[in-house]
């Protein structure tokens, strides 16, 4: 009998689980304070050309993007296959861009607001003619600075 | 009825588990990303003052068909020749006041680096990809040139030298002394890269 109590006494005592809703917690505020909202979802197909000979784009808060591409398939039915211009969360014509980058321009903070740079994030097989009207839109609000986003890479795989 | 010797002590086995877990997810979910691109600088809407009078032998006419042909300085040329012949165009020294040019001194080519004008016109209906592939071209003529006389007088890459100015994280005195250093190689070089409207006839 003595044997008995002996073995139970040696029995691992279970987990306390009580700190189990803090780490949790703790884990939350961290993605809460970490993560950025995504604030555009892609409407376009964006498949960006390569380039060997590219600059980083450093600091985020002082870049406007605009995608252009042809439409996804689900949106392929109401706005075709023709390659379109993606603003925020909605597609525009080339005369929108001017309007776009102004407002954008205003709502940074007043010492970025020159050295703001414009990202073209624009799908390979798209056509010249409509980055030809985006940039003379861009030209028309003085916004100047430009950069061809491009996956890094041999240049040469863009043609085939 | 009390427990004797306290609280039982927790079981921290499973804390690693938990710890790779989280380290997991984060491998997983979070990209490192930094955009990277072709910088360019459009021109100004306003026409300068006075019409600047340019040579033609100092301007470099390239042009993309809609086919993604190159006219390259009116000569049918393949895209892998167009770094080569910009970088013979711009090192060439004509006039022979450009006293670091490695060039043929062609008179009939440009007169000097800083003179030497880069054309780029293409066609509304060119693809974007390739549009790309000539500018990445051209930026490459300008850097290999750039690299070459970095190289010669401090020792080091050009690109190096402007992508540690451009970075963020480097100090600022090694930054006052680079930015003087990547103006200089610049004006050797200043890239004159022109980008006519498009034009519509095909």
């Amino acid at each position: 009998m003595s044997k008995f109590s002996k073995k139970k006494s040696g029995e691992l005592p279970p987990v306390s689980t009580a700190s189990l809703p803090d780490i949790v917690f703790m884990l939350l505020f961290f993605f809460m304070t970490v993560t950025v909202m995504k604030d555009s979802s892609l409407k376009v197909e964006n498949v960006l050309p390569n380039a060997s000979e590219v600059k980083k784009l450093e600091k985020k808060d002082r870049v406007i993007y605009i995608y252009v591409g042809k439409p996804t398939q689900e949106f392929q039915k109401v706005f075709g296959s023709e390659p379109k211009i993606q603003l925020n969360d909605k597609f525009a014509s080339p005369s929108e861009v001017g309007d776009y980058i102004l407002s954008e321009r205003a709502k940074k903070s007043q010492e970025l607001q020159n050295v703001l740079t414009t990202a073209l994030k624009v799908d390979k097989n798209a056509n010249m003619g409509l980055i030809s009207d985006i940039k003379q839109e861009l030209r028309k609000v003085n916004a100047l600075k430009v950069n061809y986003t491009t996956y890094e890479g041999d240049a040469f795989r863009n043609l085939q | 009825m009390a427990r004797r010797g306290g609280a039982p002590e927790v079981n921290a086995g499973s804390m690693a588990d938990i710890a790779f877990l989280l380290l997991i997810f984060f491998l997983v979910t979070t990209t490192i990303e930094t955009d990277a691109g072709l910088d360019r600088m459009l021109p100004p809407i306003e026409p300068p003052d006075s019409d600047v009078i340019i040579k033609q032998k100092n301007i470099f006419q390239v042009n993309i068909n809609k086919n993604g042909q190159l006219l390259a300085d009116e000569e049918l040329t393949d895209l892998k020749n167009l770094r080569a012949k910009a970088m013979a165009f711009l090192d060439n020294g004509g006039d022979g006041t450009c006293s670091y040019c490695k060039g043929k001194k062609n008179t009939e080519s440009s007169d000097n680096p800083t003179k030497a004008i880069i054309s780029l016109k293409n066609d509304r209906e060119t693809k974007y990809g390739t549009y790309i592939t000539v500018q990445n071209e051209l930026v490459g003529a300008y850097n290999d040139l750039r690299n070459r006389e970095a190289q010669r007088l401090y020792g080091r890459k050009f690109t190096d030298m402007e992508a540690e100015y451009l970075n963020p994280e480097t100090a600022q005195s090694v930054k006052d002394e680079l930015k003087e250093k990547v103006k200089k190689i610049q004006d050797l070089f200043p890239q004159k890269l022109s980008e006519a409207e498009t034009s519509t006839a095909n």
